[in-house]
Protein backbone atom coordinates (compact mmCIF):
# COMPACT_ATOMS: atom_id res chain seq x y z
CA UNK A 1 0.00 0.00 0.00
CA UNK A 2 1.30 3.19 -0.93
CA UNK A 3 0.70 6.43 1.73
CA UNK A 4 1.55 9.98 1.01
CA UNK A 5 2.05 12.34 3.55
CA UNK A 6 1.64 16.03 2.44
CA UNK A 7 4.45 17.71 2.09
CA UNK A 8 6.94 15.03 2.91
CA UNK A 9 6.46 12.23 0.28
CA UNK A 10 5.67 8.81 -0.20
CA UNK A 11 5.77 5.25 1.57
CA UNK A 12 5.36 2.12 1.29
CA UNK A 13 3.62 -0.12 3.63
CA UNK A 14 2.43 -3.54 4.34
CA UNK A 15 -0.66 -4.13 3.39
CA UNK A 16 -1.81 -5.74 6.58
CA UNK A 17 -1.33 -2.10 7.97
CA UNK A 18 -4.66 -1.35 6.22
CA UNK A 19 -7.23 -2.01 8.77
CA UNK A 20 -4.95 -0.43 11.29
CA UNK A 21 -4.56 2.81 9.49
CA UNK A 22 -8.38 2.56 8.47
CA UNK A 23 -9.25 2.14 11.98
CA UNK A 24 -7.77 4.69 13.38
CA UNK A 25 -8.91 7.11 10.36
CA UNK A 26 -12.05 6.57 11.55
CA UNK A 27 -11.79 6.84 15.03
CA UNK A 28 -10.03 10.24 13.99
CA UNK A 29 -13.12 11.11 11.92
CA UNK A 30 -15.55 10.86 15.22
CA UNK A 31 -13.05 12.79 17.49
CA UNK A 32 -13.34 15.40 14.96
CA UNK A 33 -17.09 15.21 14.94
CA UNK A 34 -17.50 15.27 18.65
CA UNK A 35 -14.56 18.28 18.68
CA UNK A 36 -12.47 16.47 20.90
CA UNK A 37 -9.03 17.85 19.81
CA UNK A 38 -6.93 16.03 22.16
CA UNK A 39 -8.99 13.03 21.03
CA UNK A 40 -7.68 13.81 17.45
CA UNK A 41 -4.25 14.92 18.14
CA UNK A 42 -3.89 11.41 19.95
CA UNK A 43 -4.85 9.61 17.16
CA UNK A 44 -3.41 11.67 14.21
CA UNK A 45 0.33 11.37 15.72
CA UNK A 46 -0.51 7.41 15.56
CA UNK A 47 -1.70 7.56 12.18
CA UNK A 48 1.79 9.56 11.21
CA UNK A 49 3.79 6.96 13.88
CA UNK A 50 2.60 3.84 11.85
CA UNK A 51 3.69 5.51 8.64
CA UNK A 52 7.33 5.57 10.28
CA UNK A 53 7.44 2.76 11.86
CA UNK A 54 6.37 0.37 8.97
CA UNK A 55 6.88 2.75 5.69
CA UNK A 56 9.61 2.35 3.72
CA UNK A 57 10.13 5.77 1.99
CA UNK A 58 9.98 5.80 -2.07
CA UNK A 59 12.57 7.47 -4.15
CA UNK A 60 12.23 9.62 -6.76
CA UNK A 61 12.38 7.33 -9.47
CA UNK A 62 9.22 5.87 -8.75
CA UNK A 63 6.21 6.85 -10.22
CA UNK A 64 2.86 5.73 -8.67
CA UNK A 65 0.21 6.99 -7.31
CA UNK A 66 -0.93 6.54 -3.71
CA UNK A 67 -3.65 4.61 -2.26
CA UNK A 68 -3.82 7.35 0.86
CA UNK A 69 -3.32 11.14 1.05
CA UNK A 70 -2.23 11.99 4.30
CA UNK A 71 -2.56 15.92 5.18
CA UNK A 72 0.05 17.56 6.11
CA UNK A 73 1.90 16.70 9.63
CA UNK A 74 1.29 20.42 11.24
CA UNK A 75 -2.67 20.29 10.41
CA UNK A 76 -4.38 22.66 12.49
CA UNK A 77 -7.99 21.13 14.30
CA UNK A 78 -9.45 23.39 12.05
CA UNK A 79 -8.13 22.16 8.97
CA UNK A 80 -8.79 18.58 9.86
CA UNK A 81 -12.81 19.60 10.13
CA UNK A 82 -12.62 19.99 6.58
CA UNK A 83 -10.67 16.55 6.19
CA UNK A 84 -11.56 14.04 8.42
CA UNK A 85 -15.47 13.80 7.38
CA UNK A 86 -17.88 10.93 6.38
CA UNK A 87 -15.62 8.40 5.72
CA UNK A 88 -12.57 9.58 6.60
CA UNK A 89 -9.54 9.82 4.46
CA UNK A 90 -9.89 6.16 3.48
CA UNK A 91 -13.28 5.20 2.07
CA UNK A 92 -14.56 2.21 3.84
CA UNK B 1 -9.76 9.12 -0.01
CA UNK B 2 -11.87 11.99 0.25
CA UNK B 3 -10.97 15.91 1.60
CA UNK B 4 -7.24 16.24 0.67
CA UNK B 5 -7.07 13.76 -2.51
CA UNK B 6 -10.28 15.94 -3.73
CA UNK B 7 -9.15 19.16 -2.84
CA UNK B 8 -5.44 18.38 -4.37
CA UNK B 9 -7.05 17.23 -7.98
CA UNK B 10 -8.38 20.45 -8.69
CA UNK B 11 -4.89 22.08 -8.29
CA UNK B 12 -2.68 20.60 -10.69
CA UNK B 13 -3.41 16.91 -10.90
CA UNK B 14 -6.58 17.90 -13.45
CA UNK B 15 -4.02 19.52 -15.23
CA UNK B 16 -2.18 16.41 -15.55
CA UNK B 17 -5.03 14.11 -16.33
CA UNK B 18 -6.38 16.50 -18.75
CA UNK B 19 -3.60 16.32 -21.22
CA UNK B 20 -3.33 12.89 -21.82
CA UNK B 21 -7.16 13.21 -23.26
CA UNK B 22 -5.21 15.45 -25.79
CA UNK B 23 -4.45 12.96 -28.41
CA UNK B 24 -5.13 9.49 -30.03
CA UNK B 25 -1.37 8.66 -30.41
CA UNK B 26 0.30 7.61 -27.78
CA UNK B 27 4.04 8.68 -28.26
CA UNK B 28 2.44 12.23 -28.56
CA UNK B 29 0.51 12.33 -25.76
CA UNK B 30 4.10 11.08 -23.97
CA UNK B 31 6.17 14.15 -25.15
CA UNK B 32 3.40 16.67 -24.91
CA UNK B 33 2.70 15.60 -20.79
CA UNK B 34 6.31 15.39 -20.77
CA UNK B 35 6.67 18.91 -22.21
CA UNK B 36 3.70 20.15 -19.76
CA UNK B 37 5.65 18.74 -16.48
CA UNK B 38 8.35 20.79 -17.55
CA UNK B 39 6.31 24.03 -17.58
CA UNK B 40 4.46 23.61 -14.45
CA UNK B 41 7.94 22.91 -12.70
CA UNK B 42 8.57 26.36 -13.53
CA UNK B 43 5.02 27.60 -11.57
CA UNK B 44 6.39 25.49 -8.70
CA UNK B 45 9.33 27.31 -8.78
CA UNK B 46 7.86 30.91 -8.81
CA UNK B 47 5.59 29.73 -6.25
CA UNK B 48 8.67 29.05 -4.08
CA UNK B 49 10.01 32.54 -5.47
CA UNK B 50 6.88 34.12 -4.23
CA UNK B 51 7.47 32.40 -0.28
CA UNK B 52 10.71 33.69 -0.14
CA UNK B 53 10.32 37.23 -1.10
CA UNK B 54 7.27 36.95 1.45
CA UNK B 55 9.57 36.24 4.12
CA UNK B 56 11.93 38.61 3.54
CA UNK B 57 9.32 41.18 3.93
CA UNK B 58 8.66 39.78 6.76
CA UNK B 59 11.93 40.26 8.04
CA UNK B 60 11.93 43.79 7.41
CA UNK B 61 8.78 44.27 9.32
CA UNK B 62 10.49 42.73 11.90
CA UNK B 63 13.05 45.24 11.89
CA UNK B 64 11.14 47.98 11.95
CA UNK B 65 9.42 46.90 15.23
CA UNK B 66 12.55 47.01 16.58
CA UNK B 67 13.25 49.96 16.06
CA UNK B 68 9.46 51.17 17.54
CA UNK B 69 10.56 49.02 20.74
CA UNK B 70 13.76 51.00 20.88
CA UNK B 71 11.95 54.41 20.29
CA UNK B 72 9.23 53.47 22.78
CA UNK B 73 11.59 52.91 25.07
CA UNK B 74 13.46 55.87 24.56
CA UNK B 75 9.87 57.85 25.17
CA UNK B 76 8.86 55.90 28.33
CA UNK B 77 12.51 57.15 29.58
CA UNK B 78 11.77 60.93 28.39
CA UNK B 79 8.08 60.79 30.47
CA UNK B 80 9.27 59.08 33.27
CA UNK B 81 11.71 61.96 33.64
CA UNK B 82 9.69 64.69 33.15
CA UNK B 83 7.34 63.10 35.98
CA UNK B 84 4.51 62.41 33.13
CA UNK B 85 3.31 58.99 34.64
CA UNK B 86 0.59 58.57 32.29
CA UNK B 87 2.44 59.17 29.05
CA UNK B 88 5.32 56.89 30.19
CA UNK B 89 2.58 53.73 31.13
CA UNK B 90 0.80 54.57 27.61
CA UNK B 91 4.04 53.94 26.11
CA UNK B 92 5.51 50.56 27.85
CA UNK B 93 2.20 49.63 27.16
CA UNK B 94 2.58 50.08 23.49
CA UNK B 95 6.06 48.83 23.76
CA UNK B 96 5.38 45.32 25.29
CA UNK B 97 2.62 45.14 22.61
CA UNK B 98 5.31 45.57 19.55
CA UNK B 99 7.67 43.24 21.80
CA UNK B 100 5.27 40.18 22.08
CA UNK B 101 4.47 41.02 18.32
CA UNK B 102 7.80 40.80 17.31
CA UNK B 103 8.52 37.66 19.34
CA UNK B 104 5.55 35.60 17.65
CA UNK B 105 6.88 37.45 14.36
CA UNK B 106 9.89 35.83 14.49
CA UNK B 107 9.48 32.58 15.38
CA UNK B 108 7.30 32.28 12.87
CA UNK B 109 9.59 33.74 10.22
CA UNK B 110 12.00 31.21 11.65
CA UNK B 111 8.99 27.95 11.28
CA UNK B 112 8.94 29.34 7.54
CA UNK B 113 12.55 29.17 6.76
CA UNK B 114 11.81 25.30 7.90
CA UNK B 115 9.33 25.00 5.12
CA UNK B 116 11.47 26.82 2.99
CA UNK B 117 14.11 24.37 2.87
CA UNK B 118 11.36 21.47 2.97
CA UNK B 119 9.75 23.36 -0.28
CA UNK B 120 12.82 22.90 -1.92
CA UNK B 121 13.77 19.43 -1.19
CA UNK B 122 10.54 18.92 -2.65
CA UNK B 123 10.88 20.37 -5.85
CA UNK B 124 14.04 18.35 -6.30
CA UNK B 125 12.11 15.39 -5.76
CA UNK B 126 9.72 16.56 -8.67
CA UNK B 127 12.50 17.33 -10.49
CA UNK B 128 13.60 13.74 -10.69
CA UNK B 129 10.29 12.24 -10.92
CA UNK B 130 9.86 14.49 -14.71
CA UNK B 131 13.67 13.27 -15.30
CA UNK B 132 12.58 9.63 -14.65
CA UNK B 133 9.23 10.50 -16.81
CA UNK B 134 11.34 11.61 -19.39
CA UNK B 135 13.58 8.63 -19.84
CA UNK B 136 10.42 5.91 -19.06
CA UNK B 137 8.18 7.54 -22.12
CA UNK B 138 10.83 6.45 -24.09
CA UNK B 139 10.93 2.91 -22.87
CA UNK B 140 7.37 3.24 -23.23
CA UNK B 141 6.76 4.22 -26.80
CA UNK B 142 9.74 1.29 -27.96
CA UNK B 143 7.93 -1.42 -26.15
CA UNK B 144 4.52 -1.17 -25.67
CA UNK B 145 1.40 -1.38 -27.87
CA UNK B 146 -1.04 1.65 -28.20
CA UNK B 147 -3.34 0.13 -25.66
CA UNK B 148 -0.56 -1.33 -23.48
CA UNK B 149 1.39 2.46 -23.82
CA UNK B 150 -2.53 4.31 -22.62
CA UNK B 151 -2.64 2.12 -19.25
CA UNK B 152 1.35 2.69 -18.80
CA UNK B 153 1.54 6.63 -19.12
CA UNK B 154 -2.08 7.08 -17.31
CA UNK B 155 0.56 5.43 -14.43
CA UNK B 156 3.46 6.99 -15.00
CA UNK B 157 1.59 10.82 -15.25
CA UNK B 158 -0.61 10.08 -12.60
CA UNK B 159 2.27 9.85 -10.10
CA UNK B 160 4.17 13.19 -11.88
CA UNK B 161 0.99 14.84 -11.06
CA UNK B 162 -0.03 13.76 -7.99
CA UNK B 163 3.51 14.76 -6.43
CA UNK B 164 3.01 18.04 -8.44
CA UNK B 165 -0.30 18.67 -6.63
CA UNK B 166 1.20 17.78 -3.34
CA UNK B 167 4.13 20.38 -3.46
CA UNK B 168 1.39 23.17 -4.93
CA UNK B 169 -0.34 22.66 -1.61
CA UNK B 170 2.58 22.70 0.37
CA UNK B 171 3.36 26.14 -0.90
CA UNK B 172 -0.47 27.31 -1.00
CA UNK B 173 -0.20 26.83 2.64
CA UNK B 174 3.22 28.76 2.65
CA UNK B 175 2.14 31.85 1.23
CA UNK B 176 -1.03 31.99 3.05
CA UNK B 177 0.78 31.83 6.51
CA UNK B 178 2.96 34.44 5.35
CA UNK B 179 0.08 36.74 4.31
CA UNK B 180 -1.24 36.36 7.97
CA UNK B 181 1.48 36.90 9.40
CA UNK B 182 2.24 40.27 7.08
CA UNK B 183 -1.56 41.46 7.99
CA UNK B 184 -0.44 41.39 11.64
CA UNK B 185 2.28 42.32 11.80
CA UNK B 186 1.09 45.25 9.12
CA UNK B 187 -1.96 45.78 12.03
CA UNK B 188 0.69 46.13 14.65
CA UNK B 189 2.34 48.62 12.99
CA UNK B 190 -0.25 50.82 12.34
CA UNK B 191 -0.97 50.20 15.65
CA UNK B 192 2.57 51.61 16.74
CA UNK B 193 2.34 54.46 13.87
CA UNK B 194 -0.81 55.69 15.82
CA UNK B 195 0.91 56.18 19.08
CA UNK B 196 3.52 58.24 18.28
CA UNK B 197 4.53 60.25 21.37
CA UNK B 198 2.83 63.48 20.16
CA UNK B 199 -0.23 61.42 19.69
CA UNK B 200 -0.04 60.25 23.56
CA UNK B 201 -0.29 63.53 25.36
CA UNK B 202 -3.13 63.67 23.80
CA UNK B 203 -4.66 60.52 25.07
CA UNK B 204 -5.84 61.43 28.56
CA UNK B 205 -7.91 59.19 30.25
CA UNK B 206 -10.22 58.66 27.17
CA UNK B 207 -10.52 55.22 25.69
CA UNK B 208 -9.31 55.23 22.05
CA UNK B 209 -9.23 52.25 19.95
CA UNK B 210 -5.44 51.41 20.58
CA UNK B 211 -6.57 51.17 24.32
CA UNK B 212 -8.87 48.97 24.04
CA UNK B 213 -6.79 46.81 22.27
CA UNK B 214 -3.98 47.28 24.22
CA UNK B 215 -6.40 46.21 27.61
CA UNK B 216 -7.69 42.80 25.37
CA UNK B 217 -3.86 42.16 24.92
CA UNK B 218 -3.29 42.01 29.05
CA UNK B 219 -0.35 43.86 29.42
CA UNK B 220 -1.03 45.48 32.43
CA UNK B 221 1.02 43.73 34.88
CA UNK B 222 4.10 43.45 33.12
CA UNK B 223 3.46 47.63 32.58
CA UNK B 224 3.56 48.05 36.43
CA UNK B 225 6.57 46.62 36.56
CA UNK B 226 8.28 48.09 33.84
CA UNK B 227 7.06 51.49 35.26
CA UNK B 228 8.38 50.41 38.58
CA UNK B 229 11.51 49.75 37.36
CA UNK B 230 12.30 52.48 34.81
CA UNK B 231 11.00 54.89 37.88
CA UNK B 232 13.84 53.38 40.08
CA UNK B 233 16.73 52.95 37.10
CA UNK B 234 16.12 56.94 36.52
CA UNK B 235 15.29 57.75 40.17
CA UNK B 236 18.63 56.91 41.49
CA UNK B 237 20.99 58.00 38.28
CA UNK B 238 19.18 61.33 38.02
CA UNK B 239 19.87 62.40 41.91
CA UNK B 240 17.03 63.39 44.25
CA UNK B 241 13.68 63.51 42.02
CA UNK B 242 11.80 61.55 44.86
CA UNK B 243 8.54 62.92 43.48
CA UNK B 244 8.65 60.74 40.69
CA UNK B 245 8.02 58.07 43.16
CA UNK B 246 4.86 59.70 44.83
CA UNK B 247 1.82 57.93 45.42
CA UNK B 248 3.51 54.38 44.19
CA UNK B 249 4.11 51.99 46.67
CA UNK B 250 6.29 49.63 44.11
CA UNK B 251 8.78 52.43 43.28
CA UNK B 252 9.72 52.96 47.32
CA UNK B 253 11.47 49.52 47.65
Amino acid sequence: MIVRIAGEGQFRLPDSDAERLNELDNRAVSAVEEGDEAGFRELWSQMLELVAVDGETLDGDDLVESEVILPPRDISFAEAQGEFTGEGLIPD
Amino acid sequence: MAGLGGRMSTVFKAKISKLLDRTEDPSETLDYGYQKQVELLQNVKKGIADVVTSKKRLQMQSTKLEQQVVKLDTQARQAVSQGREDLARAAIERKTVAQTELQSLDAQVTELESQQEQLTQNEKKLRTKIETFRTKKEVIKAQYSAAEAQVKISEAANGVGEEMADLGLAIQRAEDKTEQMRARAGAVEELEAAGTFEDLGQLGGGQDDIDRELASLGAGAQVDDELAKMKAELGSGGGDSPQLGEGDSKAGA
